[in-house]
């Protein structure tokens, strides 16, 4: 009786138009699997044994975009309970942590998952340096891969100021303090062309100092620009990875 | 060489239930990390009320702790931009064939070493940075309180223009001129503007630790000192 159902569900005109293709285990239907799945059309149908071995890819680059659709996931939750202004951000974080179910985890989960993150892109440079993975013709998408680890700091850094405490009110003051001191831009840098009102700073600022306006600053690049930059160049990585050669390993 | 030719596999269900399982992983050890710990929360920011020592998140330590040694321009500015950019030129330097897609350290010594001494370079510097640093940025190891106060600055001096122009010539001279001198695999490996550019990169990457090792050893603080900026 259930193998009626299963196979009057299976044969629906709904269930054909979801899948495309069968299920029995062959060969045709294992390749229209991935072909035929937006998701997994990310991958080949088929794949090098050594890319089944974590000893040689680490696992690193899958993991680091994981953790980004982890922090994209936290993110829009977080945003629900999260007003970009100094009044009332920290209080925002207290509220998390003692009023809104769950919310401490949530929290929790964001930063962690970020850190790692951090962590695990930089193993995968490391990997594939190691591996010689930059070499021809895969030469731009290492390019692609630094842009992409340049994103990920710039998108760690202006989520430090957000919870507004004093880690990351002083975080930020050091950090763009450095970049007040940069050659040209920055108006206490060597050669400087320009003054507190309209160095780099102050472009990230809004301000000479870290208020309202560079709260909003971080916060709008933290969850919108950054990300939709992040998300260009992962497609353009991915999609060359397969145009360059598929996944590392001798052409 | 061999690998290219190695046995396909599907990715269904082969690969993909692989992923599904490191997924899942990932996602149990978030959850259990997030109940355990919580992400760090100090008070509200308050900008007259300084933090000593003010720290930068742990992936900036280290470029903070380099402003031990370095004007802010040179660390926080230069030192990342150098970086970003070397590591982008990388595959357009690196024109030794071999080893492409595998792990060959033998044939690419002196790609790998020198990555690898900049890679743990930054570590060592996050480390000192993050973990080694207390109030007014002196050097506390894990066991001292931070409630001792350490002197500050030992007296440091400066070479003067005329010596430090010339140790900074002498040092990249030196360091473009020799190996070509001693040997001329690599120069001819790479071209002339590649071998400049390749060894110039290398050269500054190597300055940062010598620096360092100046102001430990001799209380150098400058080695060049102009009306514009100091090095």
């Amino acid at each position: 009786m259930i193998e009626k159902f299963w196979n009057k569900l299976t044969g629906s005109q709904l269930c054909k138009s979801i899948f495309r293709h069968g299920y029995e285990d062959t060969t045709r239907n294992r390749a229209l699997q991935v072909r035929s799945n937006v998701f997994l059309h990310l991958h080949p149908v088929s794949v090098p044994e050594h890319a089944f071995k974590i000893r040689f890819t680490w696992c690193m680059g899958g993991i680091t975009f994981f953790l980004f659709l982890v922090e994209a996931f936290t993110g829009v939750f977080l945003m629900f309970y999260y007003h970009p202004i100094p009044e009332f951000a920290y209080h925002d974080m207290k509220y998390l942590e003692f009023d809104i179910p769950f919310g401490i985890i949530l929290r929790n989960i964001h930063r962690w998952a970020a850190h790692l993150m951090v962590f695990t892109i930089i193993l995968h440079m490391l990997r594939v340096f190691l591996t010689g993975s930059y070499k021809p013709p895969r030469e731009f998408n290492w390019v692609v891969g630094v842009v992409l680890i340049v994103l990920t700091f710039l998108l760690s850094f202006t989520g430090y100021l957000l919870p507004w405490d004093q880690l990351s009110y002083w975080a930020i003051t050091v950090a763009t303090n450095m970049m007040g001191a940069a050659p040209f831009i920055g108006h206490e840098g060597p050669f400087s062309v320009v003054n507190k009102y309209n160095d780099i700073r102050f472009v990230v600022l809004g301000s000479t100092e870290i208020g309202t306006n560079a709260l909003l600053r971080f916060y709008v690049m933290h969850i919108i620009v950054l990300p939709a930059a992040a998300i260009i160049f992962m497609a353009v990585h991915f999609w060359r990875i397969r145009k360059d050669g598929g996944i590392s390993g001798p052409l | 060489m061999e690998r290219s030719k190695s046995k396909k596999h599907f990715v269904w269900p082969d690969l993909a239930f692989k992923e599904f399982l490191t997924i899942i992983a990932l996602t149990i050890i978030l959850i259990i990390w997030g109940l355990l710990m919580n992400a760090p929360l100090r008070e509200m920011a308050a900008p007259e009320r300084s933090e000593n020592p003010s720290k930068a998140p742990w992936y900036f330590a280290g470029l903070q702790e380099l402003l031990v040694y370095f004007d802010p321009w040179i660390a926080g500015v230069m030192i990342p931009v150098i970086i970003a950019a070397g590591l982008i030129i990388i595959p357009y330097i690196d024109t030794n064939p071999n080893g492409r897609g595998s792990y060959t350290f033998s044939l690419r010594r002196f790609a790998v070493i020198n990555f690898l001494f900049g890679f743990l370079l930054w570590w060592g510097l996050i480390f000192i940075g993050y973990f080694l640093r207390g109030p007014n940025w002196q050097l506390y190891l894990p066991w001292e309180s931070w409630g001792t106060v350490k002197e500050t600055e030992n007296y440091l001096w400066s070479l003067s223009p005329a010596i430090g122009l010339v140790c900074i010539a002498v040092y990249f001279g030196a360091g473009i001129l020799l190996p070509p001198l001693m040997s001329i695999d690599l120069y001819l490996l790479y071209g002339s503007l590649r071998y400049v550019i390749v060894m110039t990169l290398i050269l500054l990457m190597y300055a940062v630790p010598l620096k360092i090792f100046l102001r430990l050893a001799f209380n150098i603080k400058y080695v060049l000192v102009t009306s514009w900026f100091n090095l």
